[in-house]
């Protein structure tokens, strides 16, 4: 007994390393699994505040390209209403009884962005507290972001379209047929599209947009369009690399979805699976 | 004593905010950031009790991958390096470093480009294959582990001149 002691006491250095390596490997190995990222912090009170200061400075550097994007979107959504209209008329028009939507979105600021790691995780300033859940869609007015994924009181995380373990429903807008879109965690500008069927009419430049399979994202939100494209080795399928129409190097303003019958489309279907 | 406490939990601090809000956003060439926090570990006082330095540096790493979200490859990349910091300080400073008499900004050049070679290739290599978990990505890690290294080495090496230069 005193022997074992004795070691213990002469490596102690030598045990400790090989302890808090463990507890290391153990939140590596957590933070890797989708969902279990327990120790995925920057949801928290301390973590937020001090990306939400330095987000309030750093904002100032991106007023141009961020007036530009709005300006962009304003034009577009002007094209579609027909020009300016009568905003009194609108404001009366818009109720709640009346005004039946399946997506209800909220705004958000981006605080936090990541691309350069291989799973990229983002915080955005807005939580609980503001109606945001896990689960829901994050877009910005030039295509998909990613998920929510953790909610604290003020503050949220987002997994990032640029993560090895997300997966969305996406489908080749011309032919309709769906794939999974991943990340293989090498350059921010491109992701893949796997499995999309041979039958597809595949061409370079192709737009890819999201399937509205999911009850996360609605059907036909932009993502990318196709850089290259090539058959599985089966012949069956094609893995297409896809440019992102989002520059996820610069994301300031999210637009956060909620999809208002999501509760009920997910009780029916695992009551199904009972 | 106490003094030094003060001035190391200040440093602790400092560097992680800087490490979080500055340096993790230069983002030079799309995907090189230097690790500058690991300064803290270079310049931890060498004849400190080492089982602390241990705990310490795993801590420094923890903080960090709390605020990058990034599990726990921080912390394992700072403790490794805490680890193998004698094997290191003997190899680099060789005799001088058996007495205990060094004193970082009194070495010469090339003795201390070693050292802090050494140390942050290790860290990097460390922290960039975790990151990666997938040694299909081999080449990639490589590639960022070279040139994050040199941005790295290159501020930590100037901090230390730049510290030296106030205390003289």
């Amino acid at each position: 007994m005193q022997q074992i002691i004795n070691f213990f006491i002469r490596n102690k250095n030598g045990v400790l390393f090989l302890l808090l390596l463990g507890l290391g490997f153990v939140l590596t190995l957590q933070s890797h699994s989708y969902h279990k990222s327990k120790f995925s912090n920057s949801a928290r009170w301390l973590f937020g505040g001090v990306y939400a200061t330095s987000a309030n400075v750093s904002e100032y550097f991106h007023l141009r390209d961020e007036n530009r994007r709005l300006m962009e979107e304003n034009r577009r959504l002007y094209n579609l209403l027909g020009g300016p209209q009568d905003s009194t008329a609108i404001s009366q028009r818009i109720d709640s009884s009346s005004f039946k939507s399946k997506y209800l979105f909220r705004e958000a600021r981006v605080i936090k962005n990541s691309y350069r790691a291989v799973d990229n995780i983002l915080t955005i300033d807005k939580g609980a507290n503001d109606g945001i859940q896990p689960d829901m869609g994050v877009i910005t007015s030039d295509g998909v972001v990613g998920i929510v994924d953790r909610v604290s009181a003020k503050y949220a995380t987002v997994i990032s379209i640029l993560n090895t373990t997300i997966r969305i429903n996406a489908k080749h807008r011309r032919s309709g047929e769906i794939g999974s879109l991943t990340w293989n965690g090498e350059n921010p500008a491109f992701t893949q599209l796997l499995d999309v069927p041979k039958l597809a009419n595949i061409q370079l430049q192709d737009t890819i947009i999201t399937g509205g399979e999911s009850t996360i994202f609605p059907e036909g939100i932009p993502i990318g369009t196709i850089e290259n494209y090539e058959l599985q080795e089966a012949q069956n399928y094609y893995d297409i690399e896809v440019r992102l129409l989002n520059s996820m190097t610069h994301i300031g303003h999210v637009y956060v979805i909620e999809n208002l019958d999501a509760i009920e489309i997910l009780t029916l279907q695992n009551q199904q699976n009972e | 004593m106490n003094d030094f406490n003060l001035r190391g939990v200040a440093g602790f601090v400092v560097l992680v905010l800087l490490q979080v809000v500055v340096f993790n956003n230069i983002n030079l060439f799309g995907y090189v950031n230097p690790y500058v926090y690991l300064f803290f570990i270079l310049i931890y006082p060498f004849n400190k009790n080492r089982t602390l330095f241990i705990v310490v540096a795993f801590l420094l790493g923890l903080t960090v991958d709390m605020f990058m979200d990034s599990g726990g490859i921080n912390a394992i990349a700072c403790l490794v390096i805490a680890y193998i910091r004698p094997v290191v300080l003997r190899s680099s400073f060789g005799i001088s470093y058996e007495y205990n008499t060094i004193r970082l900004t009194e070495t010469s050049g090339i003795e201390r480009l070693t050292y802090v070679a050494l140390m942050t290739v290790t860290h990097h290599l460390v922290l960039f294959l975790l990151e990666s978990f997938n040694m299909g990505l081999i080449l990639s890690v490589l590639k960022k582990t070279l040139f994050s290294s040199i941005f790295t080495i290159v501020l930590c090496l100037s901090f230390i001149i730049l510290f030296s230069r106030k205390r003289s």
